[in-house]
């Protein structure tokens, strides 16, 4: 299973059009929130999600690219990780 | 067709019933459909208004119980409850109760929560599960 752990300190060159404040969810909170917005996204609107939880670092890309949705990346922002989505359909 | 996730649930202590909504949510993360049966604890977890005021938790665990309940309100930790809802919202979630132990309880659908969308015997039962994916027995 091909496990993304690149993990950026730096800004990625998107920038998202909306904000899922998940910190503080646990597990399968972000993920959860992510799902239920995407369906009502416009398709291009690129989505962060902000978590506090580990393993929306694996969850959320491996859902996201088994959904058929653009899994741009993870930025490390101190306290909590932005995870990073297009929705491409 | 979607792949299914079948859960009997006989436990009926909080700690128990968690596993039940983070599985469903997991499967509904995974496109799955869930089919939950509720039977014994696990129906009387679901009698109407039980959700809301239900602290039971394993006796084993029992002097871990208050500590657990206190960080769950700390960090937030949505009800097991709630979670189940938000999977049901989100994806094909499916609660039916066992008409056996509805049977022997002499409870009807009117005392049950209004979450369950049926009932169904356990032969109906094992005949889907069969063709499930993943089932699981909490």
């Amino acid at each position: 299973m091909p496990h993304v752990m690149e993990v950026c300190t730096m800004a990625l060159p998107v920038k998202a059009t909306k904000t899922i404040d998940a910190r503080g969810s646990f597990c399968p909170g972000p993920l959860m929130e992510l799902i239920g917005y995407i369906r009502t996204a416009p398709v291009g609107e690129v989505i962060e999600v902000l978590s506090t939880d580990t393993g929306s670092r694996t969850d959320i890309p491996h859902w996201t690219q088994k959904a058929g949705h653009e899994f741009i990346g993870v930025e490390s922002r101190g306290d909590h990780d932005a995870i990073i989505v297009r929705k491409t359909h | 067709m979607a792949d299914r996730m079948s859960l009997v649930v006989f436990s009926g202590t909080v700690d128990r019933l968690f596993p039940v909504s983070i599985l469903a949510s997991g499967a509904v993360a995974n496109g799955m459909d869930v089919e939950i049966f509720l039977t014994f604890w696990g129906l009387e977890a679901f009698r109407k208004g039980r959700p809301q005021t239900n602290m039971k938790m394993s006796a084993d665990y029992q002097e871990l119980a208050p500590m657990m309940m206190q960080l769950m309100q700390e960090k937030h930790v949505p009800s097991w409850y709630e979670t189940l809802q938000k999977a049901k919202k989100l994806g094909n979630v499916k609660v039916y109760a066992c008409t056996m132990t509805l049977d022997l309880m002499g409870l009807k659908k009117e005392d049950l929560d209004p979450i369950v969308d049926g009932f169904a015997g356990v032969g109906e039962f094992v005949d889907r599960a069969k063709d499930s994916k993943i089932t699981l027995f909490i």
